[in-house]
């Protein structure tokens, strides 16, 4: 994955390159709001990583400029404006998703990854599949080899979800945002409890497990290996 | 200078500004008594520079052109009455003595004349002949060219027993009578004048009454509100100094004065409670946010002090790594409770259903609650429609879930209450018996507000405590021990604010029923 990352603050992008490169990615930095738009426009990335607050030129105005001229690489925004306000605001200049400062870079990660996947074009399937795991999006049935599971509304959309970004880690906040839409901090881990019972109901009783926790980063659905 | 000096000079009707720069103002004799000359001249100034006395100034203008005008109508058709008067009168006359003379001629014309300008303070008669010649009457000179003329003309005029010098005014006709002669009946106007001056005086005395009036009531309405101003300027000037807590004085009449200071109170009210908010805020933060920073910088020295293996590092870096989420935690609760307060993020606001959030927050804890062994119920009657920030009132509402399950835990609510042993033991001890307590969430609409309330069984709060508890950081003693920043309530109440609605606690017997109230638009 080819990513460029558009941040002023020296010591934040070099930290940003190389723990992207420690996990495989490639990833190119520019200093400013006018570089980063020249490189942009130039280079093949899968996503872009733009801090709001740039010399030169304000990240939100290169996001513009790049949506304008048909750029369609999918842009986190990274900001120190963590409010709902600076959040709304980023996503209608055309950024995708948005991240407030200080943030984890497993968290960074997993975004990143999910944009870029997204980008690959997975597309809507109606049915997701994992494993022995079905989750048909149409017909609202779940069922894991031969036996249906009953799941609440809300424990269907949150394995909906899972299943849609299979293979992938998503994180907590991630989820809140995506399954509850909620942009808090709920404080307690409220996700954990839900997840540990959408755990009982799909892989209890089954000698492989599908769902993992992953430390320090939030959960994923995957085939065992 | 002390801000007491400031206040003193204030009060005397000077700012400290006019006078006060001079620092002989409080020493020897001669250069005190020529400041407060100065002082006294500047009262002045300034009460003549005053709005209140400018308009006094113009508003007397005003009058007393309208006084003139008013008068100078009056004069002008009170003249114009006495000089018709004198018209018909003369013409009166001269129609009898004109029918006197065509039937009885000029000598009976002459004859009557005469005895009638012979009575006193009587009218002008003359009688003269074709060629100009008096024949009777009682006139001795008057301008020439007035024989010629026809209509009323006003001539001066001398009688024959008169002196020479002497000059009255008078009005005239003069009538051509059959044969050549003559006839000129006239009235002396030296009434008319006589009015005129007397108007023309009472004019005088009434505008100049008008003007040391007007004058005086202007300075007394100016220095009435100059006082008001001046009281005013002295309590603001002592609020700049840094006394908050200063208010302005309030006459009670309810005037545009009044209404201005009550409104500069409600001002400082809020300047005031904010610069407190304000340097709570900072305390809290050094208090509270030193504590973590701390542990943190202890924890990081301790592994370099005594990790010898790796996993050791790897711990305590996984542990210094906890310890800054809950501190990144920490302050963006904060910002978020001092951006509620100051009222910027009223902007994002949307019309949505309340009881679709009180639904969906308690969706979202009602496993937590359950492997606390709570039961949260959801109790709300159809669609309550609201306007406000879905975000904020979903989090408000999480903080006061998440605190119900905090505190009324089984196992959290008899370990708080070991030391208030007070009459909710049986309660809590029988809750426990009869299975799972439970935490009520109900969303309740009026007309003009909804009501989103949690109530739990839990240990409560007591009524002393619960002003306090709103505040950031307060955590009463039992709850020290649970995890948690004490931030919940205090942000729940600052997003009630924000909507202009209320955080209101209260007792559930047992247990807290915490409500928050938000007007519906």
């Amino acid at each position: 994955m080819r990513l460029l990352i558009i941040e002023d603050d020296r010591d934040a992008a070099d930290y940003l390159v190389k723990a992207f490169r420690e996990v495989g990615h490639v990833a190119d930095h520019a200093a400013d709001g006018d570089d980063g738009m020249s490189m942009a426009l130039d280079g093949q990335y899968d996503v872009l990583i733009v801090d709001r607050m740039l010399p030169k030129r304000d990240g939100l105005s290169v996001i513009g400029t790049l949506r304008t001229k048909g750029v369609e690489t999918p842009v986190l925004i990274l900001s120190a404006l963590g409010q709902v306000d600076d959040r709304v605001k980023g996503l209608r200049a055309g950024g995708d998703d948005y991240l407030p400062k200080p943030y984890s870079f497993s968290e960074l990660l997993a975004r990143v990854e999910v944009l870029a996947r997204r980008r690959s074009g997975r597309g809507e399937e109606t049915v997701y599949r994992v494993g022995d795991l079905e989750l048909d999006r149409l017909s609202h049935r779940v069922t894991r080899g031969e036996s249906e599971i009953v799941l609440q509304p809300r424990e269907f959309r949150l394995l909906e979800y899972l299943m849609k970004h299979g293979g992938q880690v998503v994180t907590r906040t991630m989820l809140l945002e995506n399954v509850w839409d909620y942009h808090f901090d709920p404080q307690t881990n409220v996700i954990d409890v839900h997840m540990s019972r959408l755990r009982s109901k799909i892989d209890k009783g089954f000698a492989r497990p599908l769902l993992h926790t992953v430390r320090g980063a939030g959960y994923v659905i995957r085939e065992p290996k | 200078m002390s801000p007491s000096d400031i206040v003193l000079s204030g009060a005397n009707g000077t700012p400290a500004g006019l006078n006060g720069g001079d620092p002989a103002a409080a020493g020897v004799g001669p250069a005190r008594h020529a400041d407060e000359k100065k002082s006294r001249m500047g009262a002045v100034g300034k009460l003549l520079r005053t709005t209140a006395f400018k308009l006094s100034l113009i508003y007397l203008t005003v009058f007393a052109l309208f006084a003139a005008v008013l008068i100078g109508y009056f004069a002008w058709s009170t003249s114009r009455l006495i000089t018709q008067q004198i018209t018909e009168t003369i013409d009166a006359e001269i129609n009898g003595l004109t029918e006197l003379y065509t039937q009885g001629g000029i000598r009976r014309l002459v004859l009557l004349v005469d005895a009638r300008s012979r009575r006193p303070s009587s009218n002008l008669y003359l009688v003269t002949t074709p060629t100009g010649e008096g024949v009777a009457g009682n006139v001795g000179t008057l301008q020439p060219g007035v024989l010629e003329q026809s209509g009323p003309v006003e001539t001066a005029y001398r009688r024959l027993d008169e002196a020479e010098d002497t000059e009255h005014h008078a009005l005239v006709r003069v009538v051509r009578l059959s044969g050549g002669f003559r006839l000129l009946v006239g009235r002396d106007l030296e009434e008319r004048e006589r009015l005129h001056d007397i108007i023309i005086a009472a004019a005088r005395w009434s505008i100049a009454v008008v003007v040391v009036l007007g004058l005086l009531g202007g300075f007394f309405v100016t220095r009435r509100v100059l006082k008001r101003i001046d009281a005013m300027t002295g309590t603001t000037r002592t609020i700049m100094q840094g006394d908050l807590t200063g208010r302005l004085p309030i006459a009670g009449t309810g005037d545009e004065l009044d209404r201005l200071a009550d409104n500069l109170n409600a001002m400082l009210e809020r300047i005031e409670a904010l610069l407190h908010g304000l340097k709570e805020v900072s305390d809290n933060i050094a208090h509270d946010l030193r504590t973590p920073l701390t542990r943190l910088r202890n924890r990081a020295e301790e592994a370099l002090r005594t990790a010898s293996a790796e996993g050791d590092y790897r711990a305590a870096l996984e542990n210094v790594l906890e310890e800054s989420d809950g501190l990144i935690r920490t302050f963006n609760a904060l910002l978020m409770i001092a951006r509620a307060e100051s009222g910027e993020v009223g902007q994002d606001t949307t019309e949505f259903d309340a009881g679709e959030i009180v639904h969906d927050v308690a969706d979202l804890y009602e496993p937590l609650a359950d492997d606390n062994g709570l039961k949260l119920e959801v109790d709300v009657q159809g669609t309550m429609s609201m306007k406000g920030n879905r975000e904020l009132i979903s989090q408000a509402l999480a903080n006061l879930i998440d605190n119900a399950i905090k505190y009324a835990a089984p196992a959290h609510a008899a370990a708080a209450l070991v030391p208030a042993a007070g009459n909710d033991g049986p309660h809590a001890a029988s809750a426990a018996e009869t299975g799972p307590a439970a935490i009520t969430v109900s969303a309740k609409a009026e007309a003009s507000r909804v009501l989103l309330t949690v109530a739990d069984c839990g240990p409560g709060i007591p009524t002393a405590e619960r002003a306090r508890v709103v505040e950031r950081f307060v955590r009463l003693e039992q709850s020290r021990s649970l995890p948690g920043a004490g931030l919940g309530l205090s942000l729940a109440a600052a997003v009630a604010r924000l909507h202009h609605g209320e955080l209101r606690l209260e007792d559930n017997a047992p247990g807290l029923r915490a409500v928050l109230v938000l007007p519906r638009t």
